[in-house]
């Protein structure tokens, strides 16, 4: 492999002079993480810092009948030991309900069970000491006595008569419903020639984010206010909750956020153990750190996708799809996760089946339930795997059952990619999609017709190989509608805040927040490109809401969209401004002066005027020589928010190329391919590296993944040694390519990138799998992980 | 102090440390802890993740399965004083230009384990270098960067 260095693209499309849209400038932060010289939350240490460990019921469901903390509260090193009730007298406790969600209900969540513990890991008792070691063995000697309590387990019987109610006041077991009907599905599936049905089942599975969920919380009792090192996509969200559940006002709270080991969704949500370290740190006038060890994490860290879909497909014998029906039934453990709930989930499955194609006739319901298992919240891709892979799977075995190629009957069912703006069944909205152009696309990368020739001529040596697809759609650069409109106090607007530096340095100060993902990158290379300096003369500031203006931060594909838009924005009114000011000097119009490569130059011609340094050096240091009454303004903010449309969709298609060994059941990736459109590419690398990291997590859904509980609600393999992630040497080599079809709601046109690889990948390798085994009867493999069990059983060899 | 403490003497990124530790202390958290070495980092703690991957005596080490005291008179590298000496400037340099970490937590593991792989010599197969990374966790960039990377300062280094 040759690295290629960076190169202007061709999928520019803003051409200024020194435009960096579309090209793939390496990030500013690397050098430093290459080193070792992360600022990560578990790096941090203060003065006078004390470490909390929890002692976490070992009950799915018990009540806590005594703590004996004697013992411990003498032990090495212990400064506290602080129970729920104690700590409840410090901090509120919590329900994961939303407006917009109708008839969503939760019960309040301590940060520290109080009385009664609802999962096997929920934290019963804190135990704050010098060192983490010491936390650790003073948890060991305090005593907690349980009354073991009936654990709900099973989500198809929570609903039962006979099951226990979890939260007895909130009169059953269900969370949340939903129910939709849209054009005339019962006539769809009297039309079809062929109704395929079948039920999808998903493992649940979870984040593992190779850095575990870390918080140092420092009250300082002279300043009155509370600092928060958390690695969070959400700084201002959490500073909302914090400052609202200890008590305080928001201005007391500052969350400050640098390096963070991975979060996809995991670090968004409130955490009761979080929660507590803030309010242990109240509590104590002292910095509390908290950092969950692995195990911890499994069984505290938001679960995800434990969805079962009985579903079917309605199909002519042409290939057009008539009907889509869907019965989704997902257990979420015993809270709705705060703020965001836990219904978002199923909520987006209804959206989302069925959504690339022309079919209005689509029945769904989906039944959220409580049962007494770690919580489930958004990760990820929310929704877009289990409703992916259900539509997909259905639209293949429909092909099958019809008899033509996978391929050919998307063709004749996609939305055509000149028939926008369209709505889709479920009632979304897409500005413009192009699901024809990315389908045809990826066919060519594939040379599909040699690659079928070449299963064909293997299957005659017994080789079993498997092409499967995924069209897909996600849902990106979200507005309001998401959760603002529903109570939420979570920003769908961004702000960016950009200075001239007396050197001519441009600082930006953005509310998106770094997770790796290259938002710095991002957007260093919108406000370079607006306002005309080399790219490193931009330093971006983010993660610390003292410093940074209000946001969403990162989550549902937005920080390049949205605050890319606003760092675009806001470098364009700078421009602005420092050419008036230029222009008094110069004694010019500045309609006649323009800024490229960090030099105020003449708009026509480009002949050199002055330099950034020195309209900065008379602005700061001899504004005297300035004209009177002429005030130079070197800052200039802007924000952004989508309003045209709710959500800025994307599309794409993946396709996926396996071998099964029929006599292990093991199933070994080939190769892997993705055309996704996500608009505007404003940096080439970092998308395809979004979309490559996106289908590796996808297809750990697919293959390996999954957090085993057995009936009384233990979880099985919470640990790297039993709970399978994909390593290096299990996953293909991924080719990514790109339609681009901009977003007309902003001027760079960027939709998000961060989603499309998770929401296909599980589909494509199911598909791929079964296109493997159907012509050796194999009954249909519709439940993940697609474990070597699963494939022998399909094969009826177990 | 208690005393079961032990004194241990170590040579750790070329400078001769000597301390007084727990006996159950790991490597990696005596880095952390008592040496402020922060780049070696904390994944799994039960040896599957990779993030804590140290140089002791030449051999790639999990630093959460070594305890410091087995270390008494050994030498440590880790990914601050390979950075410092430039011994991997090479693989860093080709990680940045190739994206090949995103939130770079596994990174140092990475890059020493890399280091390791390409001190055999020659220029491995994209298959063994995968092979060889297959103790280290990246659950960001799905690998094929990385890969990428080392192949290419293989290239590089075997002169082609």
């Amino acid at each position: 492999m040759k690295i290629t260095d960076d190169v202007v693209s061709g999928l520019s499309a803003l051409d200024r002079p020194n435009s960096y849209i579309g090209r793939s400038v390496p990030r500013p932060n690397l050098a430093r993480l290459t080193q070792g010289r992360g600022q990560y939350v578990s790096d941090v240490a203060l003065p006078r810092m004390v470490h909390v460990a929890f002692v976490r019921s070992p009950h799915a469901h018990a009540r806590i009948t005594t703590i004996e903390a004697a013992a411990a509260k003498k032990a090495a090193g212990v400064v506290a030991v602080v129970t729920g009730a104690e700590l409840a007298k410090v901090i509120t406790p919590w329900v994961g309900v939303l407006t917009h969600l109708k008839g969503i209900k939760s019960a309040p969540q301590h940060a520290i069970a109080v009385e009664r513990a609802c999962w096997q890991g929920e934290a019963v008792c804190a135990v704050v000491a010098r060192t983490r070691a010491q936390a650790e063995d003073a948890c060991a000697l305090v005593e907690i006595t349980y009354e073991a309590l009936p654990p709900v387990t099973d989500p198809e019987t929570a609903l039962e008569p006979e099951t226990p109610v979890i939260h007895p006041e909130l009169g059953d077991n269900l969370t949340f419903e939903r129910v939709l009907s849209a054009g005339d599905p019962d006539g769809g599936f009297a039309r079809a020639d062929a109704v395929v049905e079948a039920t999808f089942v998903f493992g649940r599975h979870t984040g593992v984010t190779n850095e575990p969920r870390a918080i140092v919380a420092d009250w300082n009792p002279g300043e009155a206010r509370l600092t928060v090192y958390q690695g969070t996509q959400a700084p201002h969200m959490m500073q909302n909750l914090f400052a609202k559940h200890l008590g305080l006002e928001e201005q007391q709270v500052r969350v400050v956020t640098k390096d963070v080991g991975g979060s996809f969704g995991i670090k968004v949500h409130i955490y009761a153990d979080e929660m507590a370290t803030a309010a242990l740190a109240k509590l104590l006038k002292r910095p509390v750190k908290f950092v969950a060890d692995r195990l911890e994490s499994f069984v505290t860290d938001i679960h995800a996708r434990d969805h079962r879909v009985k579903a079917r497909i309605g199909v002519a014998k042409d290939g057009a799809i008539t009907a889509f029906e869907i019965d989704d039934l997902t257990g979420i453990g015993p809270y709705s996760v705060y703020p965001r709930t836990s219904g978002i989930e199923a909520n987006q499955v209804v959206n989302l089946v069925g959504g690339p194609y022309v079919c209005p006739n689509y029945r769904a319901r989906a039944r959220v339930v409580f049962q007494n298992k770690n919580v489930m919240c958004q990760y990820r891709a929310v929704g877009h795997p289990i409703a992916t892979a259900v539509t997909e799977g259905l639209v293949e075995l429909a092909a099958a059952r019809i008899g033509m190629d996978p391929a050919e009957i998307r063709r004749r069912n996609l939305f055509a990619d000149d028939a926008y703006p369209a709505t889709g069944a479920s009632g979304i909205k897409f500005e413009k999609l192009s699901h024809h152009a990315s389908l045809d696309k990826i066919l060519a990368m594939m040379d599909y017709g040699a690659l079928r020739a070449e299963q064909t001529r293997l299957r005659d040596r017994g080789i079993h190989r498997g092409i499967g697809f995924a069209s897909f759609i996600e849902v990106t650069n979200p507005s309001a509608a998401f959760y603002g409109v529903g109570g939420a106090r979570i920003s769908s607007q961004d702000g960016a805040t950009v200075r001239l530096d007396a050197t001519g340095t441009v600082f930006c100060h953005t509310g998106v927040t770094e997770q790796g993902q290259g938002a710095e990158s991002v957007i260093a290379q919108c406000v370079a490109s607006a306002f005309g300096v080399p790219l490193e003369r931009v330093r971006v500031v983010t993660g610390d809401t003292d410093n940074v203006p209000y946001g969403g931060g990162t989550w549902a594909s937005r920080a390049a969209g949205i605050g890319g838009e606003a760092a675009w924005q806001a470098g364009k009114a700078l421009r602005a401004n420092v050419l008036a000011a230029a222009a008094s000097m110069l004694q010019a119009d500045p309609r006649t002066l323009d800024i490229r490569a960090g030099v105020v130059v003449d708009a026509d011609g480009g002949r050199e005027r002055m330099p950034l340094e020195e309209v900065a050096r008379i602005a700061y240091f001899r504004p005297d020589t300035l004209p009177p009454g002429f005030q130079a303004e070197l800052m200039a903010t802007r924000h952004y928010v989508p309003r045209a449309w709710p959500f800025a969709f994307t599309n794409g298609v993946q396709a996926s190329y396996l071998e099964v060994d029929t006599a292990t059941g093991e199933v070994k990736l080939l190769r892997h391919w993705c055309v996704e459109d996500c608009g505007t590419v404003i940096n080439p690398q970092l998308v395809d590296e979004q979309v490559r990291g996106g289908i590796v997590q996808g297809i750990g859904a697919a293959l390996f993944e999954h957090c085993l509980y057995d009936e009384s609600g233990q979880l099985l393999n919470g640990n790297m040694m039993d709970y399978l992630v994909p390593m290096a040497a299990e996953m293909p080599d991924i080719e990514v390519g790109h339609v681009v079809t901009p977003t007309a709601d902003s001027e760079l046109g960027a939709k998000g990138a961060g989603e499309a690889g998770t929401a296909g990948a599980p589909a494509c390798v199911m598909n791929a799998v079964n296109d493997a085994l159907r012509p050796i009867g194999a009954a249909p493999i519709v439940a993940m992980p697609i474990t070597p069990e699963r494939v022998l059983k399909a094969l009826g060899r177990m | 102090m208690d005393v079961h403490d032990l004194d241990i003497s170590l040579r750790v990124n070329g400078e001769d440390v000597q301390a007084r530790i727990e006996p159950r202390q790991t490597l990696v958290d005596f880095l952390r802890e008592d040496l402020a070495l922060t780049g070696t980092h904390v994944g799994c703690e039960h040896g599957v993740c990779g993030a804590c991957t140290v140089m002791v005596d030449g051999l790639v080490v999990r630093g959460c399965l070594i305890f410091a005291v087995q270390c008494d008179g050994a030498a440590v590298e880790t990914i601050e004083g390979l950075s410092d000496s430039g011994a991997i400037a090479d693989l860093q340099a080709a990680f940045q230009r190739r994206n090949a970490l995103q939130c770079g937590f596994c990174t140092p593991g990475m890059l020493i384990n890399a280091q390791d792989l390409l001190a055999a010599g020659g220029v491995p197969s994209r298959e063994a270098i995968r092979e060889h990374l297959s103790g280290n966790y990246c659950r960001c960039t799905g690998y094929q960067a990385i890969v990428d990377a080392i192949e290419a300062v293989a290239q590089t280094r075997a002169g082609r």
